[in-house]
């Protein structure tokens, strides 16, 4: 039974991933179970300065699902390399996927370049959903030149693999996807949270004081599935799937989609163990369905 | 942080809106007064975070107001059915600064965390008041109780039916204490920190994902920095609090 995949040239021992912000710089997790068990994990994104993110309230429930505007709550880089990921050292010895934001292009790549230089650091997933300071608040991952611009600029200031992170709320993800690995992404991750809302019925205002947040949870998972095939179908980079994910049936679904592995979001807030889970359930879920080699099935579906 | 499977050994209506539910089970991760445990509940996505009343290693009690949906399905166990809950969350108060003469404040639902403190600071022979406000008599629990623990039990209620008329400022502003412990709703806890004379902790509510740190959704500014509600609090330090 291998559960092993080469995600952009490196080698996991499953491909189960807890996406960023949902499992902050690792160490803490690592309090609930031995954190080398992941394939790896994506970071909490990093931004060039430190921020501390909308007010609360930041999180609200809806069916299926949840809703989320902490707005990027992190302590800036230069502290994720002199206090996180020592931390981090002490716990995992994997290479990390390193999960950055900016609101410029030059705000990712001084935070790429920052990260380029750390050992521990084994990919760049840079989340292009955040909006552009300079593009009228319009989100760089909504335009595919502007994902492009990104992802070019930040090539040029890493040698490690780069892994741009996708909006949902495009009306073609295939071509943004096919604008980045044009402009020399080594891999895409999709989908980021839906734009959601809940409103109090009794003061009748929304519930989140930044009014809408991210819809994740199962309640994104047929959309993040669609996304994941349709991008597979335009790009011949490697994927990361995501979006709902709670199970190692769901992990096998998204891998039939086209991908090659899987970040694990909001489950680990409502189950601190999910990935462990995942992981253990792979082989038996895998041999329920003659699956030898989990490398086999990426893009089975096509 | 344990995460773990509870039994409800009963649940009942204690005041209005408001019930006290006692489960059995592994609760060893609880050790300090005012933690907190976060319950799974069917059909409900995010878990639901209560305070905790009372612990043994081996029961928990818990006084929790129905608010909505998630409470409300609480409201509705009986006894005998099991629970995944997540047990030792948050920091809890630290009595080692009680000195004398402490003084507990509990507005509502404010009210529960602060039983297992009273009984441990009175066990330490501490000479231990406690103002307990409510909006009306329908909502008054836990008189008696805490009388029981050897505090000095002081009732408020907005409207006069119960106890003294008026909040618990009132009856705090009287009084001579070392150090002080709240919690309630938010207004309270500032008219709490307006007419304080001594340092003491403020445990705070907010909304949260996880409950154990992961997701900074409950995040707060204190004066040392960004604090997690559920992990760094839900009680903070008077001297560290930003209103």
């Amino acid at each position: 039974m291998v559960t092993s995949v080469e995600l952009c040239g490196i080698k996991i021992d499953n491909p189960v991933i807890p996406a960023s912000g949902t499992f902050g710089y690792g160490y803490e997790f690592a309090e609930f179970y031995d954190i080398n068990k992941l394939g790896t994990f994506s970071f909490k994104g990093t931004t060039r300065e430190p921020r501390f993110g909308n007010e609360t309230p930041r999180i609200a429930e809806c069916a299926s699902g949840m809703l989320n505007a902490v707005g990027l709550q992190n302590p800036g880089v230069e502290s994720v390399i002199n206090n996180e990921l020592p931390k981090l050292k002490n716990v995992f010895s994997k290479p990390v996927m390193a999960n950055v934001s900016g609101f410029s292009i030059e705000d990712y790549v001084y935070t790429c370049a920052r990260l380029d230089g750390q050992e521990q650091v084994g990919w760049i997933e840079v989340n292009i959903s955040c909006p552009n300071v300079h593009g009228a608040g319009m989100s760089f991952g909504t335009d595919a030149e502007s994902a492009a611009q990104v992802t070019r600029a930040v090539k040029e200031v890493t040698d490690k693999p780069v892994i741009i992170k996708l909006s949902p709320k495009v009306t073609n993800i295939a071509r943004i996807a096919s604008a980045c690995e044009d402009a020399g992404a080594d891999g895409i991750s999709l989908i980021n949270t839906l734009l959601g809302m809940k409103i109090d019925l009794k003061t009748r205002r929304p519930l989140l004081a930044n009014k809408t947040g991210g819809l994740s949870g199962p309640a994104v998972k047929p959309v993040a599935l669609r996304m994941v095939y349709q991008v597979f179908e335009a790009v011949s980079i490697p994927i990361v799937g995501m979006g709902g994910i709670a199970s190692a049936e769901d992990v096998i679904e998204f891998m039939l989609a086209g991908a090659t592995a899987v970040e694990v979001g909001a489950q680990n807030l409502i189950d601190p163990y999910a990935c462990p889970r995942i992981i253990d359930d792979l082989p038996q879920i895998m041999q329920k369905y003659g699956i030898d080699d989990l490398s086999e099935i990426i893009g089975g579906a096509h | 942080m344990n995460e773990t499977v509870l039994r409800v050994t009963s649940n009942k209506k204690i005041a209005l809106n408001t019930y006290l539910m006692k489960l059995d089970g592994d609760c060893s991760a609880v050790t300090v007064p005012g933690q907190f445990v976060n319950i799974s509940l069917s059909g409900f996505y995010l878990r639901r975070p209560i305070s905790v009343c009372d612990y043994t290693s081996d029961s928990v009690t818990l006084i929790y107001k129905v608010v909505g949906g998630g409470t409300a399905l609480m409201s509705e166990l009986q006894p005998g059915a099991k629970l995944n809950v997540l047990t030792g969350l948050g920091n809890g108060y630290d009595d080692t600064l009680s000195g004398g003469r402490p003084l507990l404040v509990g507005g509502g639902a404010g009210v529960p965390p602060l039983y297992s403190l009273a009984k441990k600071l009175t066990a330490q022979g501490k000479k231990v008041m406690i103002i307990l406000g409510f909006n009306t008599a329908d909502e008054v629990f836990g008189e008696e109780e805490f009388r029981e623990t050897g505090a000095e039990v002081f009732l408020t209620t907005v409207d006069g039916s119960a106890g003294t008329k008026g909040f618990v400022t009132d009856v705090m502003k009287e009084l001579d204490y070392t150090y002080f412990y709240t919690c309630g709703p938010m207004p309270m806890l500032r008219a709490v920190d307006g007419i304080a004379v001594t340092d003491g902790q403020f445990s705070f509510e907010e909304r949260m994902g996880c409950g154990f740190g992961a997701c900074m959704g409950c995040s707060c500014k204190t004066k040392y920095g960004y604090k997690r509600i559920c992990r760094d609090g839900p009680v903070l330090k008077r001297e560290e609090i930003v209103w």
